[in-house]
C-alpha cells in the first residue's frame, strides 16, 4: 500500500484505505442506497419509460402539426386531470388501468338538430375515416402545457355525416356516465356526465379533432379512452373525455365547469394570456418537462386558424 | 436527559419531510410536475407544523403534557422554515423574482395576499422567538405579539381554502382542526372569565 500526499500535504481517507477495501465499501454503499431507495418507494423512480412501440405507423402527416419538442409519454400518460378516476393528477393512471371494458363495444350516440342521427359502435364511426396524426400543444387553465402527438379524425367530418341542420347552433358533448367504472363519479365533486360545448363554427373548425390514440397507440383510460375531443386553442377541460354522446343544440350548452364556477369557467374557455382566471394569472405557463415559465399564447398559438372566429366578440366578457 | 433526547430526536424527524422532498427531486420521483409537488408539499407541512404548534396548549391543558412546553419554539420555527422554503419556490421557480408580477399577483389574489400577510407575520414571529428578544420586549407585550399565531392559523387555512380548484376535502379537514384547537382556548378562556366574574 502506497502512500499518497496531496498538493497541502494532507490525507485523504483513500490514502490510508486499501483500494479494494476501498472499491468494495463504494459497491456496497451503492446497493445500500438502491436497497433503501426502493424499498421507501414501491413504484419506483419516476425515471423516463419509454413510450411502448406504435401500433399506428403508416398515420398521415397534419399541416397543423407543431414543430416542438414533444411532452414525454410517462408525463403524458402519469399526470392528468380526469376528475371521473379522482382529483389528483395520479389517480387517473392508478384508476383507469381497466378501462375502457374491452368485453363491449363502445357506443356513440349522435342526435339533436339533425337529418341523419344515430347510434354507432365506435369502430363502424370510425371506418370511414384515415387516422391523422396531430400534434397540438395542450394548456392547462392550471398554468401547465403540454405537447402532445394525437391521432384521430377530424371533428368537421364527423359531424357533417350527421347532417346537422339549420337550428344547430352549438354541439354539446357528454363522458360516459357510469360510477361502476368511473369511481370518481361517486362522489358529487362535478355535476354527472361532464358535459362540455361547442359553437358550431368552433366545431366545424378544421383544428377541433377527434383523439382515438397518442404516441402512436389506442388512448390509455388516463388519456380519455376510446375517443375525445381535443380543441387545442382552448384550455384542456375543454377537451372532454371518454365521449358517448353528441347532440347538436339550438342553445348554448351549460358545462361541468360552467356550473361548478360561473364566475371562472366560462363557455368559451379559450387561451388568453390578457384575461386572468379570477385566482391566478393566465399570463405564462410551465411546460411539463421545463424548468423556467415561457409566455403564454393568445389561442394558445392557433391565431391564424381560429382568431376570425371571435372577431367583433369582447373576450373579457365571453372568457 | 429524556427532554433532551425528545426535543433532538423531534428535530431531526421535523427534517424528514424537506429531506424526502430534495431527495425525491434530486432522483426524478415527483411525478412530471415536481415543482408544483415541491411548492404544495412545502406549503402544507409549514400549515400542519403550524397546527401541531396550536395543539402543544390543548395537549397540556387536556393531558397534562407540560414537556411539550419544551419543544413549541422549536415546532414554530419549523413551521416557519418549511413557509421560507414555500414562498421562496413561489418567488423563485413561478416568478422568476419579477417584483411587479409578485406585487401584482399580491394585490390581483386574494388567496396570495392572504398568505403574503401570513409570511410577514411569521417572520415578526420567528424573528422575536428567541430569549433575548422575549427579554426586551416583556413577556406581556410579548404575549401580545406573538397571539398573532392564531391570526396566522386562521389565514393559512384559508390560504389553502381559496386556492384549491374544486375539491375542498383537504382544506375542510385543516379548517376543523384549526377550529377544534382554537375552540378549546375559548372554551377556557369563557370558563376561566365566568369564575373570575
Amino acid at each position: 500500500m502506497h502512500i499518497n500526499k496531496n498538493k497541502l500535504g494532507l490525507l485523504k481517507d483513500h490514502d490510508v484505505t486499501d483500494e479494494k477495501v476501498y472499491l468494495n465499501r463504494r459497491e456496497f454503499i451503492n446497493k445500500a442506497a438502491l436497497l433503501a431507495s426502493s424499498a421507501a418507494l414501491p413504484s419506483i423512480a419516476f425515471a423516463e419509460s419509454e413510450a411502448p412501440a406504435p401500433s399506428y405507423t403508416d398515420l398521415k402527416k397534419s399541416p397543423f402539426s407543431a414543430s416542438e419538442d414533444l411532452t414525454s409519454y410517462q408525463s403524458i400518460t402519469t399526470y392528468n386531470n380526469f376528475y371521473e378516476f379522482g382529483v389528483n393528477k395520479e389517480d387517473p393512471a392508478k384508476n383507469a388501468t381497466d378501462f375502457p371494458d374491452k368485453s363491449e363495444p363502445w357506443r356513440i350516440v349522435i342526435d339533436g338538430e339533425c337529418d341523419n342521427p344515430g347510434e354507432y359502435d365506435l369502430d363502424d364511426l370510425m371506418k370511414p375515416f384515415t387516422l391523422e396524426e396531430r400534434i397540438y400543444r395542450l394548456r392547462c387553465v392550471e398554468g401547465w402545457s403540454m405537447v402532445i402527438p394525437w391521432h384521430g379524425f377530424s371533428l368537421a367530418d364527423l359531424l357533417k355525416q350527421a347532417k346537422p341542420n339549420s337550428k344547430a347552433k352549438y354541439v354539446e358533448f357528454s363522458t360516459l356516465y357510469n360510477p361502476q367504472q368511473m369511481p370518481g363519479q361517486q362522489s358529487s365533486v362535478l355535476q354527472w356526465p361532464y358535459i362540455e360545448g361547442l359553437r358550431i363554427d368552433e366545431a366545424m373548425n378544421p383544428l377541433s379533432f377527434m383523439a382515438t390514440g397518442l404516441y402512436g397507440n389506442d388512448l390509455l383510460g388516463q388519456n380519455g379512452a376510446p375517443l375525445r375531443l381535443v380543441t387545442p386553442w382552448k384550455y384542456g377541460f375543454k377537451s372532454i373525455k371518454s365521449i358517448t354522446q353528441i347532440r347538436f343544440v339550438e342553445k348554448q350548452p351549460v358545462s361541468s365547469w360552467m356550473i361548478a364556477g360561473p364566475a371562472e369557467y366560462g363557455f368559451y374557455s379559450n387561451v388568453n394570456p390578457d384575461v386572468a382566471h379570477p385566482r391566478w394569472s393566465q399570463a405564462r405557463e410551465r411546460r411539463i418537462g421545463e424548468f423556467l415559465k415561457r409566455k403564454t399564447e393568445m389561442f394558445n398559438g392557433y391565431q391564424e386558424q381560429v382568431a376570425h372566429l371571435y372577431t367583433g366578440m369582447d373576450l373579457k366578457k365571453d372568457f | 436527559m429524556f427532554r433532551q433526547l425528545f426535543k433532538t430526536s423531534l428535530f431531526i424527524i421535523s427534517l424528514l419531510p424537506a429531506i424526502i422532498l430534495i431527495y425525491g427531486a434530486l432522483n426524478n420521483q415527483l411525478g412530471a410536475n415536481p415543482i408544483e409537488v415541491l411548492t404544495r408539499d412545502t406549503g402544507e407541512w409549514a400549515l400542519r407544523f403550524l397546527l401541531i404548534t396550536l395543539a402543544v396548549s390543548p395537549l397540556r391543558l387536556l393531558f397534562g403534557w407540560h414537556f411539550l412546553a419544551d419543544v413549541r419554539r422549536l415546532l414554530g420555527l419549523y413551521s416557519f422554515f418549511y413557509a421560507a422554503i414555500h414562498m421562496l419556490l413561489y418567488v423563485w421557480l413561478d416568478q422568476f423574482f419579477n417584483l411587479t408580477d409578485i406585487i401584482k399577483d399580491i394585490i390581483e389574489r386574494p388567496f396570495i395576499t392572504v398568505g403574503f400577510i401570513n409570511f410577514i407575520a411569521l417572520i415578526l414571529l420567528a424573528a422575536t422567538s428567541n430569549d433575548a428578544m422575549i427579554k426586551r420586549l416583556g413577556a406581556e407585550r410579548w404575549n401580545r405579539l406573538h397571539s398573532l399565531v392564531y391570526y396566522i392559523g386562521i389565514g393559512a387555512v384559508i390560504h389553502f381554502f381559496m386556492l384549491v380548484k374544486k375539491d375542498v376535502t383537504e382544506p375542510v379537514i385543516y379548517i376543523i382542526i384549526l377550529v377544534v384547537l382554537l375552540g378549546i382556548r375559548l372554551y377556557r378562556y369563557s370558563r376561566r372569565s365566568l369564575i373570575s366574574a
